[in-house]
């Protein structure tokens, strides 16, 4: 069970959840019937771990593997680019763009 | 949907077109200032600018120029030419000619110069589309439609709203009948087995799966998915997680065949259009912007582009009307003049997929019969024909 509102559960597999509006850190929600305080802000889309999350472990969404863990993750962590990483080829952001200049 | 007739304009070739559309056609770079000067003379809606920037010959470029002058959305063309590229204007001209739509060609060096030429060009404009009120119009239904999906400015809501929305669509729209094209193999990988599952024959599975182990392969040379930093700005983290997104726009209907640019199917059905080069990586990334990828939609027939967007494309095409679906709630609050559709009220609650989908389906019928889409009305006609290298696709590809 998820706090209602805040946040969708795709598919019953998935270990993340989506945020369906901005979340605030601090902000309490439910997750599996836990209460857990947010550690940082969510935007609306992002996704938020269901479960813990072992390094390698694959990240489902809408019962489909999206990548891997890259480091520990935690209920109700945001799980994005700084915790995962494609299993095909590598996600590039404007802040890490020097490197793929030099590619 | 099955009962809803437009009027629409019948080309001698046959086909049926929703907009009457003159272009005025640049043949490389050097004639593009000429051409927009013509093109300025007149409403942007009737006379519209497209063209090929290179001066090396191309044989995808050509089908490409040959399908987008001849597009049932177009009723005649000005090729304006430098005199020295090596497009091949002859042959195009004797395309157009032969669909019986005007045409004429204007070559600067022989008009002798900008002034002259931009005068010779508007003189003929203006004749043409005197001709082109006159062009007969014919009844038109969703059976005569093809309609393309693109997904561009992706986040994280474009795989749960506003491309499954347009799956739905797809979905309804095949069940009458209509042509549906989908795309970019790039970001299908990882899905090869389960896409090759959903084809017409065993054969044409094979195609497909091909398809997009030709995509990862080119990517992988290329060093770069289909990824821009505004998709991971956006929520999403991988090329994986976009491509589930991107994936949903096509639906669940069994795949009638696999296109390459400037093939045009016949029978209704769903394709996917393949728009990742043959052989080996020559001419940079398979498509460098959403443009691009319009262009191949529309040189397939593609009557009308669903263009879904989640953090805020504000492009629109010349040809085929855009219709823009945006897929969050937020973007469509900040960006609604250049929006067609809310699809974000899936993610608010205030709607589902199918109250979406219907009214994707009342957008694209009225679009049809000649409403003005957001970026029509604003005046987007953003372009881009890119050199690429193809070989003809498999006969099992096409029913």
């Amino acid at each position: 069970m998820e706090s209602p509102g805040k946040l969708i559960r795709l598919d019953d597999m998935d270990n993340v959840l989506i945020a369906r509006c901005d979340i605030k850190k601090g902000e309490r929600i439910l997750i599996e019937n836990k209460e857990i305080e947010m550690k940082t802000d969510v935007k609306l889309g992002f996704k938020v771990a269901r479960k813990a999350i072992i390094p390698g472990e694959k990240i489902i969404k809408f019962r489909t593997p999206i990548g891997s863990a890259t480091v520990p993750i935690e209920i109700g962590d945001v799980v994005h680019v700084h915790n995962i990483k494609s299993d095909y080829s590598p996600t590039y952001t404007i802040q890490n763009q020097n490197e793929y200049e030099g590619h | 949907m099955k009962d809803i007739e437009w009027k629409g304009y019948a080309r001698k070739d046959g086909s049926k077109g929703i907009r009457n559309v003159l272009l005025v056609v640049y043949l490389v770079e050097c004639a593009h200032h000429i051409s927009s000067e013509i093109a300025s003379g007149f409403n942007k809606n009737e006379v519209q600018v497209i063209g090929f920037g290179g001066c090396y010959p191309n044989n995808h470029a050509d089908k490409v120029m040959r399908r987008l002058c001849t597009h049932p959305n177009v009723g005649g063309a000005l090729l304006v030419s430098l005199g020295c590229e090596s497009f091949n204007r002859f042959k195009l001209a004797k395309t157009i000619e032969e669909t019986g739509r005007p045409v004429s060609t204007l070559v600067i060096q022989e008009e002798g110069g900008t002034s002259k030429a931009i005068a010779r060009g508007s003189e003929w404009v203006r004749s043409a589309l005197y001709q082109l009120q006159n062009t007969p119009r014919v009844k038109m239904g969703v059976n005569d439609l093809t309609i393309g999906t693109i997904c561009g400015g992706s986040d994280a809501t474009s795989g749960i709203s506003g491309n499954p929305a347009v799956g739905l669509t797809f979905d309804r729209l095949v069940k009458e009948k209509a042509i549906t094209i989908f795309e970019e193999t790039g970001e299908m990988i990882g899905f090869e087995d389960h896409i090759a599952s959903r084809a017409k024959t065993e054969a044409l599975g094979d195609e497909l799966r091909k398809s997009i182990q030709k995509a990862a392969r080119y990517y992988s040379i290329m060093g770069h998915a289909s990824f821009a930093p505004g998709n991971a700005d956006g929520g999403l983290s991988t090329i994986e997680e976009k491509s589930l997104g991107a994936y949903s726009k096509g639906g669940q209907s069994e795949i009638t065949g696999l296109l390459k640019p400037g093939d045009t199917p016949t029978l209704s059905g769903l394709y996917l259009l393949d728009v990742v080069p043959d052989g080996e990586p020559r001419f940079g990334f398979p498509n460098i912007n959403d443009n691009a990828e319009i262009s191949e939609l529309m040189a397939c027939g593609s009557h009308i582009i669903l263009f879904v967007t989640g953090r805020g494309s504000v492009v629109g095409s010349p040809i085929a009307p855009v219709i823009k679906i945006c897929s969050n709630p937020d973007t469509y609050e900040r960006m609604e003049e250049d929006m067609d559709i809310n699809a974000g009220k899936i993610i608010s609650g205030e709607s589902d997929l199918k109250d979406i989908s219907n009214e994707i389906v009342f957008a694209i019928l009225g679009t049809a019969a000649g409403n003005k889409t957001a970026s029509e009305a604003l005046g987007h006609q953003e372009f881009v024909l890119l050199y690429k290298s193809f070989q003809p696709a498999d006969p099992s590809c096409l029913p």
